[in-house]
């Protein structure tokens, strides 16, 4: 059993996110969007969606630097495990709290406001259970390691070596599989909703637009070549007709 | 010099009737789609008035455009690179669906399926974004023909400019009957030379086209960081809240690429609008977007246009790669005639420092009007000019609209299209023309005249000179000769996924072309049957011209005889 978790999951997990992600840059970039809902509702997103975003990137640094650092290099350092988890656990919670109300400010606006609820896909609302599930369950980690204290369980001697065995094509099962419960489930949501990633509109995190900074303002492209007569056209995205559910009782697709 | 061309617009305000021909034709072209329902890529609004999106041109409100820095650099008015990062979360000042107006339909169905009763029954008004009963309280022209002038006229931003700018002592803009005045204002996307949406884009994916410089959106790249809406003074980049995907006016660049004109062009019942190239130069344009008094920004603009019989510049601009066609069509050009030989047109809003291509010939027929109403011959020179510096308001409201506040701009374009008047009218009635008219405004009456039929009675093909790309593509026959291999990416080949993995607005588009206004013309003056293989096995009934039954006209049989 440990080995299917903590063995092969991890890899199935990694395969559906790079593949999952190569296959929908190569098939689907026309779906590859925010799918900003800005222009229905602004003023509860203007809270939400900063807290929730800004959250999240601390959150990813913080697991990162839990994940990937090893404890001896901290150790190295001079940096005591008492200090290092009094930080983690300090910062970790306030990013994790300020995730967590942010997504519930979203998911607020998103239930209330009619066109933002109308524009939720199936697909989002998946998206937005295991999310908030991995969120959730991440913090409840934190809070057993805060209610602990001293006794706390040290995930960079279980979680993190594993992490990084299973880059080394080696994984680690024993260690992961001495952690508490609390890092197995929490875990185990977050390799779900890496698996999702690519199939969902998180993907627009994987175009962070950081070379914005460095390219020039002005963009001059040659036209594109047509390749043979495109007399007649497939239908295609962004062209469905415009509709009311007066007009039609179904629910439209891709709702 | 690096030259390059530009396909541009000239609109002749004094022909508009305000029809909204353009914005009807335009919509059922590209915008009749889930998603966009509010978008307008042509619109057409009363000014004064609000406009489209409402009071988009409040930029200390939108933030849009450019502004100079104190040391002479441009830079975006909504903020710098690291700003437009750090707010991308949740645009700052974003437009809301309720500026521009919550789109609706009729629930028609009511009215033919509703039992037999003593009443009438009544189509209500369906939201097209909840689908919900809604009561229509605004759209995209709702304040047309000064509806609801006297109570929300003062809320025209350039009425808040020529009030402010006027100050307490002197007669402001009011919207008293009698001294109201009107004119429309049609708008499409302006496709500048130094286009601010462009720079707002973190993704990149709106580029100018380097051939004929129409600016786009690369709707595989656009990522939806909506910041080009902010970025855009004139507020012509709308969010398609179905796809996800900021849109734009194309200047119709299918049908230009083959030669027509834009679809609002074809269909404008006025005939207002000119289409043809600038050359200009490109190295030229941030300076000229850059100097210090917002009122030379139109002379600025101006000097970058190239004169295209200049040997140095046909020169200039054959190392570039430009063909005689193209170079051929810039001499032919009505674009530029009216904006650089005549001076006639100006650009819409100078001072966002876009350098906007489409530009305006500025109506000349609230000054008539009023002087109608008067009581004055209104055709009469002495008459019209002596008006157009009284009639201070119209002046003032078109400069701050065309020349960033300058009057005499706008006043000496006025005198120009009086006197045109003036001087023609003596021509008509067979009286003899008074040579002082044309050289009172600094034209001979040889370029009177022809200013006169370029504006007056210029025909279709003098009105849109549109050089096509088969130009540019003879001169790359050997590049694409390399390149044909990839048709399998196109038209049901296997790189087409035409719908769906993530419902509608997922999978890859396919390149656009109005192919078959070539291939159709060439079909009806060959005489020859139509070959089965210029119609790739298919039979678009539209382009038959009943010559022969074409392969794929009827079903295969199969099994022989039935």
């Amino acid at each position: 059993m440990d080995v299917v978790l903590w063995g092969v999951l991890p890899y199935l997990t990694l395969a559906l996110l790079i593949g999952g992600t190569i296959w929908r840059y190569r098939f689907d970039k026309f779906g590859w969007t925010t799918r900003s809902s800005q222009l229905y509702e602004s003023r509860l997103l203007r809270i939400g969606s900063p807290l929730f975003h800004v959250g999240i990137l601390f959150v990813v640094v913080g697991h990162v630097g839990g994940l990937i650092v090893p404890e001896s290099l901290t150790d190295a350092l001079g940096i005591s495990e008492n200090l290092y988890h009094f930080n983690a656990l300090f910062f970790g919670s306030i990013a994790g709290f300020c995730t967590l109300a942010g997504i519930a400010i979203l998911i607020y606006r998103r239930r209330r406001t009619g066109p933002v609820f109308m524009a939720t896909t199936k697909n989002d609302k998946l998206m937005y259970v295991i999310l908030v599930a991995a969120i959730v369950l991440g913090l409840w980690t934190t809070v057993v390691s805060i209610g602990a204290g001293h006794a706390a369980h040290n995930y960079r001697e279980s979680v993190s070596p594993w992490f990084r065995s299973i880059f080394w094509l080696h994984p680690d099962v024993e260690s992961m599989a001495a952690a508490p419960i609390q890092f197995h489930i929490h875990t185990l949501v977050g390799m779900v909703l890496f698996a999702i990633w690519p199939f969902t509109r998180l993907v627009h995190a994987f175009t962070a637009p950081l070379h914005y900074l460095f390219r020039p303002y002005i963009v001059y492209r040659s036209r594109d070549e047509v390749a043979g007569s495109a007399a007649t056209r497939a239908s295609r995205p962004g062209w469905a007709p415009v509709g009311t559910a007066d007009r039609d009782h179904q629910p439209r697709e891709g709702r | 010099m690096r030259v390059m061309a530009q396909m541009g617009m000239v609109m002749n305000l004094d022909k508009c009737i305000g029809c909204h021909t353009c914005s009807v034709t335009c919509k059922q072209a590209w915008t009749n789609r889930a998603g966009t329902e509010y978008v307008w890529f042509n619109n057409v609004e009363t000014r004064p008035g609000q406009g489209y999106p409402r009071r988009y041109e409040d930029q200390e409100k939108w933030r849009g455009g450019w502004v100079r820095t104190r040391r002479g650099r441009l830079t975006l008015r909504g903020g710098n690179r690291f700003r437009k990062l750090l707010t991308i979360f949740a645009s700052p000042v974003q437009p809301e669906l309720e500026d521009y107006y919550e789109p609706w339909t009729y629930d028609y169905k009511a009215l033919i399926e509703a039992p037999l009763g003593d009443d009438f029954p009544v189509a209500r008004p369906k939201s097209l974004i909840t689908g919900e009963d809604t009561k229509i309280t605004w759209s995209a022209n709702w304040d047309d023909d000064l509806g609801g002038a006297s109570e929300m006229g003062h809320l025209d931003p350039i009425v808040e400019a020529v009030n402010a700018a006027r100050g307490e002592a002197n007669e402001k803009i009011r919207f008293e009957f009698e001294k109201t005045f009107m004119f429309y204002l049609p708008r499409i996307c302006e496709h500048c030379l130094n286009p601010s949406c462009m720079a707002s884009c973190p993704s990149g994916a709106i580029y100018k086209r380097a051939e004929d410089g129409i600016v786009l959106v690369d709707q595989d790249r656009c990522r939806g960081w909506r910041q080009c809406i902010t970025g855009c003074p004139y507020k012509k980049i709308y969010f398609n809240h179905k796809s996800g995907k900021a849109e734009k006016c194309t200047f119709c660049y299918p049908r230009i690429e083959v030669g027509i004109p834009t679809v609002c062009s074809e269909t404008c019942v006025g005939r207002l609008r000119y289409l043809g190239l600038f050359l200009y130069d490109v190295d030229k344009v941030t300076a000229a977007a850059s100097v210090e008094d917002e009122k030379d920004l139109y002379e600025a603009q101006l000097d970058l246009l190239l004169d295209p019989n200049d040997p140095a510049v046909i020169r200039a601009a054959k190392e570039q790669g430009i063909p005689d066609d193209w170079l051929d069509a810039a001499r032919r050009s009505p674009v530029y005639a009216l904006a650089k030989v005549y001076k006639v047109a100006l650009p819409l809003h100078p001072e966002y420092r876009t350098m906007p291509m489409v530009w305006y010939v500025p109506p000349l027929s609230p000054i008539v009007d009023l002087l109608a109403k008067q009581g004055h011959d209104a055709e009469d020179r002495d008459t019209l000019f002596g008006a157009i510096d009284a009639l201070r308001i119209p002046v003032d409201y078109l400069a701050e609209l065309f020349t960033a506040g300058d009057t005499e701009v706008v006043t000496r374009v006025l005198q120009r299209l009086a006197a045109m008047r003036a001087y023609m009218r003596d021509v008509t009635l067979d009286r003899e023309p008074d040579a002082g008219i044309p050289a009172s405004v600094g034209l001979t009456e040889e370029s009177m005249r022809a200013m006169y039929r370029l504006m007056a009675i210029a025909k279709y093909e003098e009105r849109y000179v549109i050089p096509t790309v088969s130009a540019l593509d003879h001169q790359q026959k050997a590049h694409e000769l390399e390149e044909l291999a990839c048709s399998l990416d196109y038209d049901e080949g296997p790189g087409m996924y035409g719908s769906a993995a993530f419902g509608e607005a997922s999978g890859r588009p396919a390149p656009v072309a109005v192919e078959t206004f070539q291939a159709l013309r060439q079909r009806q003056t060959s005489g020859a049957e139509t070959s089965s293989s210029s119609l790739r096995g298919r039979v678009n009934l539209l382009n038959w011209d009943g010559n022969g039954s074409p392969e794929g006209l009827f079903p295969e049989a199969h099994g022989g005889d039935e």
